[in-house]
């Protein structure tokens, strides 16, 4: 079997580019000495006591031990940051441990034999849900597609899936909510999902198959033969710890970095900065944000403390969504990768339709709130 | 025994190759572990998520990165 050199159109994505993964292969396998739910007991009750303190905490050292004056500069923008740090790290750890175990029960066979016999409409809402709980990762956007495809999911369903996946990530989630409170988080859920449904299903109507390469639809039809994973109560909890091992430990330097941005911009930065150009009343940011950030690719940990930067000058909720959406949910090396399986046509028209939701999205909010 | 790693190139499917050539080596078999990077001859395993781990033509795993321990116990089964 030749095995040609690496295809050179493909980039390692940051999703995938850890290096840290699985460097201590030398771990023994951990002995449970109590059991599982007890631990996890005490984890959770170790989380809630930690989350309770950090604010008292917070407040006593940067205006007790350190001796700074509130409502000054210095003041405000330390104790935004101590209290914030602590807080969005927690609860990284807690939401990525939760998605970790409810990822345990889906996996993309799974989601494929959900997504086979459905018809189109309710395909696109069920894919666009599954996308978000379904592990998922750029580089296995292709296989992924053509698994979908040749057990006979609808093209645009299939699409549904691939939009959702990366757009409504679970640590934008986070940070959206420990940041702006749930209003924007639970925002950002539904348009994002709202996107993937409506866009996949438009594509869908295209009617375009014809401009998938065609040995996708000639390659094979066996059913893989390999054991289902038996992973019970202590494996799953075991799978949420390796993802937060795993995620948070690659993002947190990125969130700390946020973190400090977003103190600075809190203590220093005259509100309303940047109303006149990225405001509600500008009609063009939103397709000006949409514009630079679909070029852009960053993860979702790097793109929320700009975020918060151009909320915080007075950025329009709208305009900031819109920019953060284009960034993390359309990305050159995902449509690098997927090059290989659909036809420019279908990639341009995949571009298109999303990037026409997030700019929908944009200026609903821009007008609405 | 014929040992085949699936996966487009990124990063951790480079780990996994890594990691089977080391589990390899510790049980001191002579057989090379082979790299499949060609998307259409990964798809003719029918895996979905990569990096695969493939043993005598069989997916072993799929979507994650073995360590070394995991991928002896494959290896001995």
């Amino acid at each position: 079997m030749s095995t040609p050199a690496a295809d050179p159109d493909v980039k390692p994505v940051p999703c995938c580019s850890n290096p840290g993964y699985g460097v201590k292969p030398g771990a023994p396998p951990r002995s449970t000495p109590l059991p599982t739910a007890v631990l996890l007991g005490l984890g959770l009750a170790a989380w809630t006591a930690a989350y309770t303190v950090i604010q008292p905490l917070a407040e006593w050292l940067s205006y007790g031990a350190l001796g700074l004056a509130r409502g000054s500069h210095l003041g405000e923008a330390v104790a935004f940051f101590l209290y914030d740090t602590p807080k969005v790290l927690l609860l990284l750890v807690l939401i990525v441990f939760g998605v970790g175990v409810v990822r345990s029960f889906f996996t993309a066979e799974r989601t494929r034999a959900i997504l086979a016999g459905k018809r189109e409409s309710v395909g696109n809402v069920l894919a666009a849900l599954l996308g978000v709980v379904t592990p998922f990762c750029s580089c296995s956007a292709v296989p992924l597609f053509i698994g979908f495809v040749e057990v006979g999911v609808p093209l645009g369903v299939t699409l549904s899936f691939l939009i959702s996946a990366p757009m409504v990530n679970e640590i934008a989630l986070v940070l959206l909510f420990g940041l702006f409170g749930w209003k924007v988080a639970a925002l950002y859920l539904v348009t994002g999902l709202t996107i993937a449904i409506v866009a996949g299903f438009t594509l869908g109507r295209m009617k375009l198959e014809r401009f998938v390469e065609a040995w996708v639809y000639e390659s094979m039809k066996a059913e893989a033969t390999f054991e289902r994973e038996r992973l019970g109560f202590t494996g799953r909890v075991r799978k949420g710890l390796e993802a937060v091992r795993e995620i948070v430990g690659k993002v947190w330097p990125w969130v700390i970095a946020g973190i400090a941005v977003g103190a600075g911009i809190h203590g220093y930065v005259p509100e309303g900065l940047l109303a006149s150009f990225m405001g509600k009343s500008a009609w063009w940011s939103v397709p000006a944000a949409v514009l630079i950030g679909v070029p852009m690719y960053s993860n979702a940990a790097g793109i929320i403390p700009i975020v918060e930067a151009l909320l915080g000058k007075g950025a329009a909720l709208g305009t900031a969504l819109a920019f953060m959406m284009a960034v993390i949910g359309l990305s050159l090396p995902e449509i690098i990768i997927l090059r290989k399986v659909l036809r420019p046509q279908l990639i341009a028209a995949f571009v298109g339709v999303v990037a026409t939701g997030i700019l929908l999205v944009g200026w609903l909010f821009n007008a609405a709130i | 025994m014929k040992i085949q790693v699936l996966g487009t190139g990124c990063a951790k499917c480079k780990q996994l190759t890594a990691n089977a050539e080391r589990a390899v080596a510790e049980l001191g078999l002579a057989v090379a572990v082979e790299k499949v990077e060609d998307i259409r001859e990964i798809m003719k395993f029918s895996v979905m998520s990569t990096p695969a781990l493939v043993v005598d033509g069989k997916v072993r795993s799929v979507g994650k990165v073995l360590a070394p321990e995991d991928v002896k116990k494959l290896l001995r089964a």
